[in-house]
């Protein structure tokens, strides 16, 4: 495992088994998440990215198996581990966001009660006095007066309760962060004031982050890195910097920057990709965004197609060579 | 009526609702809005600002408490819901939510021809089958989904489904209830085209209603800013986003996140707090607490809509005065 990161997963597969049928959410995806550094991963619904985040925090649903690859956290691989001491790293270590902040507290529970709970399983030594302290001290700090500690769920508004949310995932100082979508539910003006908030105690405390958005405006305001998820595959990845100012994408992330409907320009209209994602139990022998893809040629059909790298910038697609550069020759 | 008569005038419409403890809840309160054939209205503003109340209100979902909805010249807003029911083929409603806004135990072709069978638009049951069967040639959904139950298909077709019923009784007007907003992004650029088409083909008029400015931006003639049951501003759609003038206004088109790395390090203007309660409000300006411009004149007395040039007006004292 390379130093310089916290979490690698390599070559990971997870299937849903069920009577009927069996899904592919995951095929085979590679994510290096560097040392306080935040990876954006990037995707509709049903791509597979909430499958990863609970497969590295190892809460899958009974219907979910990890069928290959490996997760490695600071050099233990995580899908090794026996429960009871994955459960000292979940918390502790890794935290998780989850997205819909109205369902995610427990409602007939204070609010300063459910964030004392998370310390006093991790932290059993703490006197009484200093829970109550720390409980105080995680409420100020994602901008809540302490004083409300006694109040219930109910009477927070949504972006409060995200608030106390990401207060508990980060009351025992996690190295790692999993924030799935987490201002999806919120209203944009609350949404500003909860990412600029995330923001800022991440750079404070030098927290990493795997955030997982469907909003490229998200991952351009917060992310270093970036992994555009499709039908289970990361189909591109790279910094920022490779995803929003390089030359060469994926046709999928160049449809996904269509669709974006543009505030400045003066098109009148987004392009839209045609067509819906491929069904994930029954996935397209070739390559996965074939039937949506302008750029569609024989080969796209019959074969998987290659890795392309070209420094930090990886992507999956048969218009490109193995060094990222544009095949001229075979289309027009 | 002549060419001039605005299709829908809404006239100091309010709604509130009376909630236990004789408290009421302010969720329109007094929108004046010409709507003229063809056009396309979009209606923006956060979570219970009273949008969707707004939109059910013109089509008397909801009963208005006060005030005026004429339409095309008529005071439609007190007649009996015996005589508004044949109007309600003109004026027609997308809902936000495709899942809960659709019989999941009627099939496909059943949810289309449910309306023109209430409203007996034909005298035979098969005769409304088959215009549904050409509706969902218009809206793009494949005829062999004809059978299927709503279950079977996915949000976006669900999506289309909802605006085949709702152009089923060919309408003048249909009020769109973030029609796109549970949908993703690809899915949602397919359905606002979608939109747009139909509008220009058959010479619909919209009110559009969402939380989500870069959606509307683009299917709107005009735009009306909505916060706490009041208008603040109503402008061009161009117009609106090159010179936006109240400060809620300019608050929410700052607190959109752009795909563009060069915004990167600017952080967002955040305005502070979040929308107060609807309830037993006080006159005055409803955003002045939190507004960063707040002065004496904003308490006290409601601020009026003002044109302060063609066809751009604001609610907002830094303005008006």
């Amino acid at each position: 495992m390379n130093e310089q990161n916290i979490l690698e997963i390599k070559d990971l597969s997870v299937i849903y088994k069920t009577d009927l049928e069996t899904v592919k959410a995951v095929n085979g995806i590679n994510i290096a998440i560097k040392k306080k550094s935040t990876f954006g991963l990037v995707g509709e619904t049903g791509a597979g990215k909430t499958t990863t985040a609970r497969s590295i925090i190892r809460l899958l649903p009974k219907v979910g198996h990890v069928t290959g690859g490996s997760i490695e956290f600071e050099g233990q691989n995580l899908l090794d581990l026996p429960e009871d001491e994955m459960r000292t790293y979940r918390g502790n270590k890794i935290a998780m966001v989850f997205q819909d902040p109205m369902t995610s507290l427990n409602p007939v529970m204070s609010v300063g009660d459910q964030i004392a709970e998370t310390i006093k399983i991790h932290n059993p030594h703490l006197s009484k006095e200093d829970v109550e302290k720390r409980v105080e001290d995680t409420l100020a700090m994602v901008g809540i007066l302490p004083s409300r500690k006694i109040d219930y769920p109910h009477q927070f508004s949504g972006g409060m309760k995200q608030r106390v949310i990401i207060a508990i995932a980060l009351a025992c100082e996690p190295d790692l962060l999993i924030a799935d979508e987490p201002t999806t539910a919120l209203d944009v003006t609350i949404q500003a004031q909860v990412l600029m908030m995330i923001k800022d105690l991440r750079d404070r405390l030098g927290t990493s982050m795997l955030m997982i958005t469907h909003d490229l405006g998200i991952v351009a305001k917060i992310c270093d890195d970036v992994g555009v998820m499709y039908a289970g595959e990361i189909v591109e990845s790279g910094t920022v910097q490779d995803i929003f100012e390089g030359k060469n994408h994926h046709p999928y992330t160049e449809g996904l920057f269509g669709s974006i409907p543009d505030l400045k320009a003066t098109a009148k209209r987004p392009q839209a990709i045609p067509g819906l994602m491929p069904d994930p139990t029954n996935l397209p022998e070739g390559c996965v965004f074939v039937e949506r893809c302008k750029y569609a040629m024989d080969i796209c059909r019959k074969e998987h197609p290659q890795l392309s790298v070209s420094g930090t910038h990886k992507l999956c697609c048969h218009l490109f060579d193995e060094n990222g550069n544009r095949k001229e020759a075979n289309h027009g | 009526m002549d060419n001039n008569t605005p299709l829908i005038q809404l006239k100091d419409l309010r709604t509130h609702f009376r909630l236990n403890g004789g408290a009421k809840l302010h969720a329109v309160d007094g929108i004046n809005l010409d709507i003229h054939e063809g056009e396309t209205i979009g209606v923006v503003g956060e979570s219970g600002c009273g949008k969707s109340t707004l939109g059910r209100t013109i089509l008397r979902l909801i009963e208005p408490t006060s005030g005026q909805i004429i339409y095309k010249g008529e005071d439609v807003t007190k007649i009996s819901q015996r005589k508004f029911r044949p109007l309600r083929q003109d004026l027609q409603i997308i809902f936000q939510d495709p899942y809960a806004s659709i019989d999941p135990r009627k099939s496909v072709v059943e949810v289309i021809a449910e309306y023109m069978l209430i409203h007996k638009t034909y005298k035979h049951r098969a005769d409304a089958y088959n215009r549904a069967a050409e509706l969902m040639d218009m809206v793009g959904l494949a005829r062999r989904y004809a059978n299927m139950y709503p279950h079977e298909l996915d949000g976006g077709r669900r999506q289309r489904i909802g605006i085949a019923r709702a152009l089923s009784l060919s309408p003048k007007f249909i009020v769109c209830d973030e029609p796109v907003s549970a949908l993703d992004v690809s899915i949602q650029a397919q359905i606002l085209n979608l939109l747009m088409d139909l509008g220009d083909e058959l010479n619909l008029t919209y009110l559009f209603i969402t939380h989500d400015l870069s959606v509307v931006k683009h299917i709107s003639d005009r735009i009306m800013v909505m916060y706490l049951g009041q208008a603040v501003e109503i402008a061009p759609s161009q117009e609106l986003f090159d010179n936006p003038l109240h400060p809620y206004t300019q608050a929410l088109l700052a607190a959109i996140p752009e795909p563009d790395l060069s915004k990167r390090d600017i952080p967002f203007k955040t305005i502070k707090g979040e929308v107060s309660s609807p309830i037993n409000v006080k006159p005055g300006c409803r955003f002045c607490k939190r507004c960063e411009h707040v002065m004496d004149c904003c308490q006290g007395v409601d601020q009026p809509l003002v044109e302060v040039s063609p066809g751009h007006f604001v609610a907002c004292a830094l303005h008006t005065k």
